[in-house]
């Protein structure tokens, strides 16, 4: 203490005061104060300046000014009128939106943008024209799913997904450079929203017609299955005796190689 | 090895050639020298022994596998970080597997070490038999046909052979069994036709539900079946349900092109086709909805749905044929009649003049 009192008329003491009682307040703030709101409210005028200012940075110079979209020249962009919360928070969320450059199909890769300033973004885009909005999460609940509704999920989910997402959801390769991404491993939400709103080139496949109990047994029969143990070796994507196969040819047509060199060899001679 | 070859020296019956007509001549076998083996006892020794432990190990680890087979429970696991492995099946393959192969190791190792191992020639002689075999052959032959008296007794030769080659006939004319006689009627009320007819519902595939135009979305794919595919049971659900099955697609009526003809086929930019590839008959939903292209996952064929079906890629050559579709009285979606044309893949007596072409009005 008496270092701290002999100091006490420094001339840095007081700023020293200051920013540490600066640095105290704003600490008690961060744990003593609500977590904000976020969800994004179409009624919520101050959210929807937000979301458009943060859309005229990081959306407006391919989706223009107001959301209208650009169809022509080397930077294009469609309309996002009626796209609804629910597609701005599976894009923006998964990091796929903004772009980094114009391509075949927007990647992911990590998301820069906050919760609030998603719920921002998705509340200025809802309100350019009804959409989807963002699902509750009982929609995509499917830890009471019994085995008959993960069996229909499955025939739902070969029937309309397998096309492109391989009947294991391991992805697989679409025309032009684009692919439909792996399901393995992913948020029971996103793949919800995937479905509720047709992002890139996937089709929409909107509640009325895949009902919210169809797309939950479709969330619940990919879950069942990627929770199945791959006995004997990597999964490769379900390709059934591909994976055998790939271990067959590598692993044991190629040690035959080396025994064929070994029977043909000629050994030491005695001069 | 016959009796007239002999080592290291051609025979006369092969075809040899003249030793000008090869630029290098043949340097004949490289020089034998003895292995290791051959000349120091000891090294033999350890050889054997080698050979002895790998064939000794072999009855351990059958023995083995038969002690796995019946002590190891079959609901045990192993695992290795990714890989997951039945502790019995992984045991019943180590052992059975390394057992064969230390076999096989062991021979390896006994010829190469302990066997033999000068190299010798065996010419090859020609394969036709000498003069002497044949001419024996064919007395033998006719001998046998005189004993049995087929040359003085003609006719049993004769109405035997006509007994062999028409008891070939019940089992050829077996075979019209193995489907419908395809004639033209056949065709019409089969393979030309599916279960499509005026306002039979368009419905959802696996759940049945019937759809309504008005929840149909802009880039919206839906997997249909017709109505009445509920009414049928067995073989013969499986078969009108590949023939019939359709894809459902909303696309802005703005961005495609649709026929004059077909401007009624369509309910404000849903339209509906055939899933079946007109190649070789994939089913197909892989559906883009930004180009609108359709494409068969088997051959890469892909189809415009936002141009009448047409290909635009791939070795399918006709195009999808479309259903024309209608709202019922009660809001739901119908087939307005059946397919024009017969979907899925061609067949020898398909008529195809009637298919859409690019062009076409």
């Amino acid at each position: 203490m008496r270092l701290l009192s002999s100091r006490r008329r420094h001339p840095a003491a007081k700023a020293l005061l200051l920013v540490s009682g600066l640095f105290m307040m704003g600490a008690l703030y961060t744990v003593i104060a609500p977590p904000p709101q976020v969800s994004a409210d179409t009624g919520n005028s101050q959210q929807i300046a937000e979301g458009k200012a943060l859309f005229a940075v990081g959306c407006a110079s391919c989706h223009g000014l107001n959301g209208e979209g650009q169809v022509n020249g080397p930077i294009q962009g469609p309309p996002l009128a009626g796209v609804g919360a629910a597609a701005v928070d599976f894009q923006v969320s998964t990091g796929r939106m903004p772009m980094a450059r114009p391509g075949p199909q927007a990647p992911v890769k990590p998301n820069l943008y906050s919760d609030e300033e998603i719920a921002a973004l998705a509340a200025y885009v809802a309100s350019l024209g009804p959409g989807p909005a963002i699902p509750e999460p009982a929609q995509f609940d499917t830890a009471n799913l019994s085995a008959e509704d993960l069996a229909r999920g499955g025939e739902l989910f070969r029937t309309n997904c397998s096309a492109c997402h391989n009947f294991e959801g391991a992805g697989g390769a679409l025309p032009g450079g684009k692919y439909a991404p792996p399901l393995i491993g992913l948020d029971p939400e996103r793949i919800y929203l995937a479905m509720l709103t047709g992002p890139q080139q996937m089709p929409v496949f909107d509640d009325e017609v895949l009902t919210p109990d169809d797309k939950r047994a479709i969330i619940g029969y990919l879950e069942a299955l990627h929770a199945r143990p791959t006995d004997g070796g990597f999964g490769l994507g379900g390709l059934g005796p591909v994976s055998e196969g790939l271990w067959a040819w590598i692993i044991g047509l190629g040690s035959l190689i080396f025994f064929a060199m070994w029977i043909a060899a000629k050994g030491a001679k005695a001069k | 090895m016959t009796e007239d070859t002999t080592h290291g020296r051609p025979s006369t019956e092969v075809a040899t050639v003249g030793e000008e007509s090869y630029p290098v001549p043949d340097p004949g076998l490289e020089p034998h020298l003895p292995r290791l083996t051959d000349v120091d006892e000891k090294a033999a020794d350890r050889a054997t022994r080698q050979v002895a432990t790998f064939f000794g190990l072999v009855p351990v680890l059958a023995i083995g596998f038969a002690v796995v087979y019946f002590a190891v429970p079959g609901d045990a696991y192993i695992d290795f970080g990714p890989l997951r492995a039945n502790t019995r099946n992984l045991l019943l393959g180590l052992t059975f597997g390394l057992a064969l192969l230390f076999l096989g190791v062991g021979a390896v190792q006994w010829a190469r070490k302990l066997m033999d191992d000068r190299e010798m020639i065996d010419y090859r002689h020609g394969a036709s038999s000498s003069d002497d075999d044949k001419t024996y052959m064919l007395t033998e032959l006719n001998k046998a046909a005189n004993e049995a008296q087929l040359t003085r007794r003609k006719i049993i030769g004769r109405t035997l052979i006509a007994a062999i080659a028409t008891i070939l006939l019940p089992m050829v004319v077996g075979l019209a069994d193995l489907g419908p006689w395809p004639t033209k009627k056949k065709r019409a009320e089969t393979i030309e036709r599916t279960i499509w007819a005026p306002g039979v519902r368009v419905v959802n595939d696996v759940t049945f539900e019937p759809i309504k135009p008005e929840n149909v979305e802009i880039g919206q794919l839906i997997n249909g079946e017709p109505a009445n595919l509920q009414d049928l049971e067995g073989s013969e659900y499986q078969i009108e349900k590949a023939k019939a099955a359709v894809i459902v697609v909303r696309m802005d009526p703005n961005t495609i092109t649709i026929p004059p003809s077909r401007e009624t086929w369509q309910i404000g930019g849903i339209l509906c086709y055939s899933k079946i590839c007109t190649h070789v008959g994939c089913p197909i939903s892989l559906w883009e909805q930004q180009t609108h292209h359709l494409l068969c996952p088997c051959h890469q064929s892909t189809f415009d749905l936002g141009d009448a079906g047409l290909v635009v890629f791939g070795p399918a050559k006709r195009a999808l044929p479309q259903l024309p579709i209608a709202v019922d009285a009660e809001g739901y979606i119908v087939a307005q009649r059946d397919f024009l044309v017969p979907p899925g893949p061609s067949f020898f007596e398909r008529d195809s003049r009637n298919d859409f072409k690019r062009g076409d009005n």
